[in-house]
């Protein structure tokens, strides 16, 4: 019965998806304001007859409830419930659910926070909304419903994949969808935009908060992934250029593109169509990597010929809904005006800079995705595309970004002199330089890509102490921590989330330069020396977890004779799936990590082991939470606050930018 | 300079960027492609020479060893119709499995014997790399002996 609630609630969800996608946009076009305000009120009901219908689904796996096709694949009455739980998101027909239920999510945001927003261009922004959870929605209820019956009822459930019964995931999706699906806010701004015809500086800075969030989300749901990927996966990477993975950092780099030409729409009015087109093919490429991951596409193209009609929905839904943005926006773009002019050299021309280098560094990471997908697609044969491309790709690409991300912060609007450039940041660039050429060796290997890598995440630093002791010099104020308080929330939010960035490159470079891996056969009682640090296996013990049972070792590590620590890495095999699964035992700190994971079992309680000493490895991660802890400061900025709480105001800037478009 | 002129220096900047990124992109794609081929293909010498390259098929039950030192091993990779033998040094994956799929990349080897830098296998139990179904599916349409533990249809 509860399933069969789920489902009537998303076909009900569908049709108020349906009013909410038309009407509005409707009155907006004819000026009709009745048909306009049933925007708010339809968004605020599709959430929530979704929420009812996730209920429901959550409901059917803490109920156990193995007669529903989707909760006996995915759980098993053994699995905890935190995980019967999690499991709502573990496969393809939840997450399309989570998916949509997110984005309900983010319409109501927009209907109680849109008090100073237009009318129409509210309606517009809500409507544009339901047209995509339209899509969802009619997706799920024709060919990937999660409340299929499953007649007669399985026994009991064929279990979460094991690596997927994890803390990380538990919180990894809805962190991740949180990020794509908070991309269709900016998204929907854009469209409304070009429906409008009007798109000023008041836009982006409506535009900008819900872009920054999306993207805060996005950082923190990928480098969660990645975390994930470090300890889950037993073998002590963090980035494969796995297409999965590939499929949340592209629009991870189309939303840091969207947020800096953002920022210059609403700085200088500039870039407007720019920013517009970014808003598409931010969320475009959202649509693409959910689809991508979840349904099936990835692992083999040949999961379209198991589901043809699942396949030919998603081409042509993403078809739909590119193409036709796309053609709205070759249609209506010209009206939107291009903005202000500018020299070369000007912050703006920096920020443009950055924004094509991060497209194109997209654009490659987008080729070598998709290439080996169409080859094989159209059976000319079959390839792979390595994480060596990738990375002779984008270091290069990215290299000169960063260069400009130091200057840019630095650099006048409009017009800026290099020269005077070049005399402020002389002392940044002198010192990092120098540290980039002698750390390195002082820490016993130089090799050219160690110096760049430090170089770039020292530019980065030394540049922002050159601007912020600029700025300090500049800004009126008795105390030091005064004046720095008097600084906007904006500007801090900039200083962190590259410093961020610093702090993310340190943390690659020192574990490409420096880390150091070992696989042994182990006997008992047997050490082994790494990174100097000495492991000692004592062998392993048998025991039972609630769904697996797992050979557990224990490693004792010590550092010139004191202890350090003790490490139990796993072998677990989940019985219901007859899986073997490595868990790793990691010893994390701010300067190292170790790492230690069982391979497989020899002779005599022998077991061959592989160990890890990786240098600075969690500041990749650090890195990625504080230039998401950066778009936090940004969007606490007190001019969104005074936004929010402005209600019937006209925004004064909307006239005034209005007329620097010109040009 | 005027705005025209501004307009070219831009143009012109972003041609010159478009034109450094499609040679950097070309140019590592074509020296990091890695092509795949079936045992069949490898005993048939259709392989290229000193340069790595994929293969992929079942590992033949029963073939795989292991050296004393606990992390070098053999095996043999079949497609049922040719057979590669395969050396790896290192810790085999979970999903590695006497008579499921495998994928190894390496280079051919001198005495014929593949050296595989890289085993992959990959996340569930069910699945079968791609690759490796479909260089089964190949030996099979071209007349090779079927057998019945052969999984053609991945997930």
């Amino acid at each position: 019965m509860i399933p069969e609630i789920g489902h009537f609630a998303l076909i009900l969800a569908l049709c108020v998806a349906v009013v909410q996608g038309s009407l509005p946009i409707y009155g907006a076009a004819v000026g009709n304001s009745a048909l306009m305000s049933i925007a708010k009120p339809a968004a605020r009901g599709q959430f929530l007859l979704v929420l009812l219908a996730f209920c429901c689904l959550g409901y059917a796996f803490a109920a156990k409830d193995f007669s529903v096709l989707y909760v006996a694949a995915t759980s098993n009455s053994q699995l905890p419930l935190h995980y019967r739980l999690a499991a709502i998101w573990g496969a393809h027909e939840g997450s399309l659910l989570l998916w949509v239920f997110i984005l309900t999510i983010w319409m109501v945001a927009v209907s109680f926070l849109s008090a100073h927003l237009p009318e129409a261009m509210r309606a517009r922004i809500l409507g544009v909304m339901g047209l995509v959870s339209m899509g969802f929605l009619l997706f799920m209820l024709t060919v990937s419903n999660p409340f299929e019956r499953l007649i007669p009822a399985a026994f009991d459930g064929r279990d979460l994949n094991p690596l997927l019964q994890d803390p990380g995931m538990v919180i990894h999706p809805p962190m991740l969808y949180m990020g794509y699906v908070g991309f269709s806010v900016a998204f929907a701004f854009a469209i409304a935009a070009l429906f409008g015809g009007t798109l000023d500086a008041a836009w982006a800075r409506w535009s900008r908060p819900w872009t920054t969030v999306a993207w805060c989300f996005l950082t923190i749901g990928v480098a969660m992934g990645s975390g994930w990927a470090y300890y889950e996966l037993g073998w002590g990477g963090w980035w494969f250029w796995d297409p999965v993975e590939n499929a949340s950092f592209m629009p991870w780099l189309a939303g840091t593109a969207l947020i800096h030409s953002l920022a210059v729409t609403d700085k200088r009015g500039g870039f407007k169509a720019w920013s517009v087109l970014l808003a598409i093919l931010a969320f475009s490429l959202s649509l693409l990597g959910t689809f991508l991951v979840r349904s099936g596409v990835l692992t083999s193209v040949h999961a379209f010929a198991t589901d043809p009609k699942r396949g030919l929905f998603i081409l042509v839904f993403l078809a739909v809904v590119i193409g036709g943005s796309l053609m709205l926006y070759a249609w209506r773009a010209p009206r939107v005006g291009l903005g202000g002019g500018f020299s070369v050299i000007s912050r703006e021309g920096m920020l443009l800079t950055n924004n094509v280098l991060l497209i194109a560094a997209l654009g490659s990471v987008l080729l070598g995705t998709l290439y080996p997908l169409f080859l094989d697609a159209l059976d000319l044969g079959k390839i792979s595309v390595g994480p060596p491309y990738f990375d002779t790709v984008f270091v290069p690409l990215m290299t000169p970004a960063i260069f400009l991300m130091g200057i840019g912060p630095l650099a006048q609007w409009k017009k800026a002199s290099l020269p005077e450039l070049a005399m402020r940041l002389r002392w940044a660039f002198g010192v990092s330089v120098t540290t980039a050429l002698v750390l390195p060796i002082v820490l016993g290997h130089w090799s050219p890509l160690v110096s760049l890598g430090l170089l770039l995440a020292l530019w980065i630093a030394t540049t922002i102490a050159t601007d912020l002791r600029e700025r300090l010099a500049h800004t009126d104020g008795n105390s030091f921590f005064g004046r720095l308080a008097s600084m906007p929330r904006s500007y801090w939010g900039m200083v962190v989330a590259h410093f961020g960035l610093a702090l993310f490159i340190t943390g690659v470079t020192m574990v490409k330069g420096f880390e150091v891996e070992q696989d042994v056969r182990m006997n008992v009682g047997q050490t082994a020396t790494l990174g100097g640090y000495t492991f000692r296996f004592d062998g392993t013990q048998q025991y039972k977890g609630p769904n697996y049972v797992a050979a557990r070792g224990t490693i004792h590590v010590s550092q010139d004779g004191h202890d350090v620590t003790v490490m139990y890495p796993e072998k677990r095999r989940y019985t219901v799936q007859n899986q073997t699964m490595t868990e790793a035992a990691i010893s994390p700190g701010l300067l190292r990590d170790l790492y230690v994971s069982l391979g497989e079992p020899l002779d005599d309680g022998a077991w061959s082991v592989r160990l890890y000493h990786k240098p600075f490895i969690d500041w990749i991660w650090g890195g990625c939470l504080i230039m998401a802890m950066g778009g936090v400061l940004a969007i606490s900025d007190r001019r969104y606050r005074l936004a929010w709480r402005r209600k019937d105001v006209e925004v004064p800037a909307t006239t005034q930018m209005a007329r620097q478009t010109v040009s | 300079m005027k705005p025209r002129h501004k307009r070219f220096v831009f143009i012109g900047l972003g041609l010159l960027a478009l034109a450094v990124a499609s040679m950097l992109i070309l140019n590592a794609f074509q020296s990091n492609l890695v092509f795949f081929f079936t045992p069949t293909q490898v005993a048939n010498a259709e392989v290229p020479k000193g340069r790595g390259f994929r293969i992929g098929g079942m590992v033949e039950d029963g073939s795989l060893t292991r050296e004393g030192d606990g992390l070098t091993v053999h095996f043999v990779v079949t497609d049922f119709a040719k057979r590669v033998p395969v050396t790896f040094k290192g810790i085999l994956p979970d999903l590695f499995k006497e008579g499921k799929g495998v994928v190894a990349q390496g280079q051919l080897g001198p005495d014929g014997t593949f050296l595989a830098s890289e085993v992959l296998a990959k996340h569930d139990e069910n699945y079968m790399p791609p690759e490796a179904a479909d260089a089964l599916a190949k030996a099979k349409a071209s007349g090779a002996q079927p057998s019945n533990t052969l999984v053609v249809n991945p997930r």
